[in-house]
């Protein structure tokens, strides 16, 4: 099986159909992502309680695997990972193992000789985490916290977390990605969950050169002009231009991306009055965003980073309940074959 | 087959039990937290008759389970709700039914991740016995023996009643 397989299923998914890996939302169902949802809503509640801490993963080892630098991903994973109780090992291996030649295979089997849980995995490579998973010891759970451009599933769902808050619903919406969706992850797992969870319209804006070829076959329509675009938006997703993949000439400058593409308050205008604009962060100002759009009163991006923690916080424990699961039934056909 | 227990001398039973011990404790001003599902429902009935004006809360044990290593997360965990502060309050935690004890033994560590009340008194409806945990309830609506194979269920909310169903055959 390769990352390009369309039903990665019986990897991320134990036989009663509970998660037990989180890499893809692709081919998982409406009830489960609305399961991850309610899930998540729970917790946010732990996140408003004096002592914000459950004891789901108490006495479990969760290792931060980011082979790609991130503040903002890795510090909510920890975070997360310690509201449930966890201990937890951040590991930056950008600067250590791999820079001084030991393969990924060997990284991981040490790793796993410390007895860690669960792999919260980062790669610029897409593919890797379902890599991971294939190869790692059964009982230990991946997370995929970002691979290369191929799905970022716990970013995509906290979005869908923040649109379910604030709009109440998935039908009906129409729903807008504007920017740098070649390079993006995040709008490849964006378009998969709000097409899963029913929006009435995914639409993606962006010049030809920053959009990947077949984009439509993603599930989205195609709009090249922004004040089109924004036309009856319930949601307005800007993406950020990653300037550091930037190959070539895909874009005539910064200034001419942001006249033609950047959200600020006259084109948010042509959306629907309660249209709500977020930004997956870090924000570039005055390249994609307006920073009046950005801290005005129709943005929810601080939203979407509080609910990120209770994102993962459900991943996280859905994904090693569910390995705890498969392993007690393990353990009971080995006896009852013994027996 | 299903036996119906009469409900309302449960109620009665568990109401003056509660009078009595909240006069013997000096305890003016509780609060209620019902733990889901029978135990809201019961918290609801309770605080009208003990005249009770503060809303009760609603508690979730899913997140506090012990079994979680067994059977992992309850896939229909629904958020706590507890609408006052917990810190230096009397509580009165209800429950429809107790046995193992495991259920109170999770309720009592989640209201202490809350702040940490002045007491709490344990209610429920119905005491079946076969404890697993030193945990004793302070007020019982009634203690029941059943058969290996029945089962022992409070339905609800309107109306509140309560089945004893035959299962496992």
């Amino acid at each position: 099986m390769t990352a390009n397989d369309p039903s990665p299923n019986h990897l991320q998914l134990t036989r009663d159909g509970q998660l037990r890996h989180f890499l893809t939302l692709d081919g998982l169902s409406q009830p489960l992502l609305t399961d991850i949802l309610d899930t998540a809503d729970s917790f946010i509640e732990v996140g408003e309680r004096s002592i914000k801490k459950v004891p789901l993963l108490r006495g479990r080892t969760v290792v931060n695997l980011f082979f790609e630098s991130s503040t903002r991903t890795r510090s909510t994973f920890e975070l997360a990972a310690k509201r449930l109780s966890a201990d937890v090992l951040n590991l930056d291996i950008s600067t250590s193992a791999t820079s001084k030649g030991e393969s990924l295979s060997d990284t991981l089997l040490n790793l796993e000789a410390m007895a860690s849980d669960m792999f919260v995995v980062r790669h610029s490579q897409s593919g890797a985490p379902h890599f991971i998973a294939e190869s790692v010891t059964p009982g230990v759970a991946i997370i995929n916290a970002g691979d290369g451009r191929h799905a970022h599933p716990t970013q995509a769902m906290l979005d869908m977390l923040t649109i379910r808050q604030h709009k109440g619903r998935f039908d009906g919406l129409k729903v807008a990605i504007v920017g740098d969706v070649l390079h993006s992850r995040v709008a490849r797992s964006q378009i998969r969950a709000l097409n899963v969870l029913g929006a009435e319209e995914v639409r993606v804006i962006a010049p030809g050169t920053l959009l990947p070829r077949d984009v439509e076959d993603l599930g989205c329509t195609v709009e090249y002009d922004m004040a089109r675009g924004m036309k009856d938006l319930d949601v307005v997703i800007m993406l950020r231009l990653q300037k550091e993949r930037m190959e070539g000439a895909l874009l005539p400058s910064e200034r001419e991306f942001y006249r033609l593409y950047g959200l600020n308050q006259e084109k948010l205008g042509l959306a629907k009055p309660d249209c709500i604009v977020m930004h997956p962060g870090p924000i570039n100002r005055g390249v994609e965003i307006e920073s009046a759009v950005a801290d005005g009163p129709q943005s929810v991006i601080l939203n979407q980073v509080t609910n990120g923690i209770a994102i993962r916080m459900a991943v996280m424990s859905m994904a090693m309940g569910g390995q705890m699961a498969e392993r007690q039934q393990r353990q009971q056909e080995q006896q009852e074959g013994r027996a | 087959m299903t036996a119906l227990l009469d409900i309302d001398q449960l109620l009665d039973t568990l109401e003056s039990g509660l009078r009595q011990i909240l006069q013997a404790r000096g305890v003016d001003d509780p609060v209620l937290i019902g733990i889901r599902t029978g135990g809201v429902w019961l918290a609801d009935v309770l605080g009208k008759r003990l005249g009770i004006a503060q809303p009760f809360g609603e508690l979730d044990i899913s997140f506090y389970r012990d079994d979680f290593s067994r059977i992992g997360l309850n896939p229909r965990v629904m958020p706590s709700s507890l609408p006052f502060d917990t810190e230096g309050r009397d509580i009165i935690l209800i429950d429809d039914v107790i046995m193992s004890g495991r259920t109170i033994r999770a309720a009592m560590n989640e209201i202490f991740d809350y702040g940490r009340p002045a007491s709490i008194i344990l209610a429920t409806l119905i005491d079946m016995g076969a404890r697993e945990l030193p945990i004793q309830p302070d007020v019982v609506g009634r203690a029941l023996t059943l058969e290996a194979h029945q089962r022992v269920k409070l339905r609800g909310p309107e109306p509140l009643r309560i089945e004893v169903q035959e299962s496992g055959q």
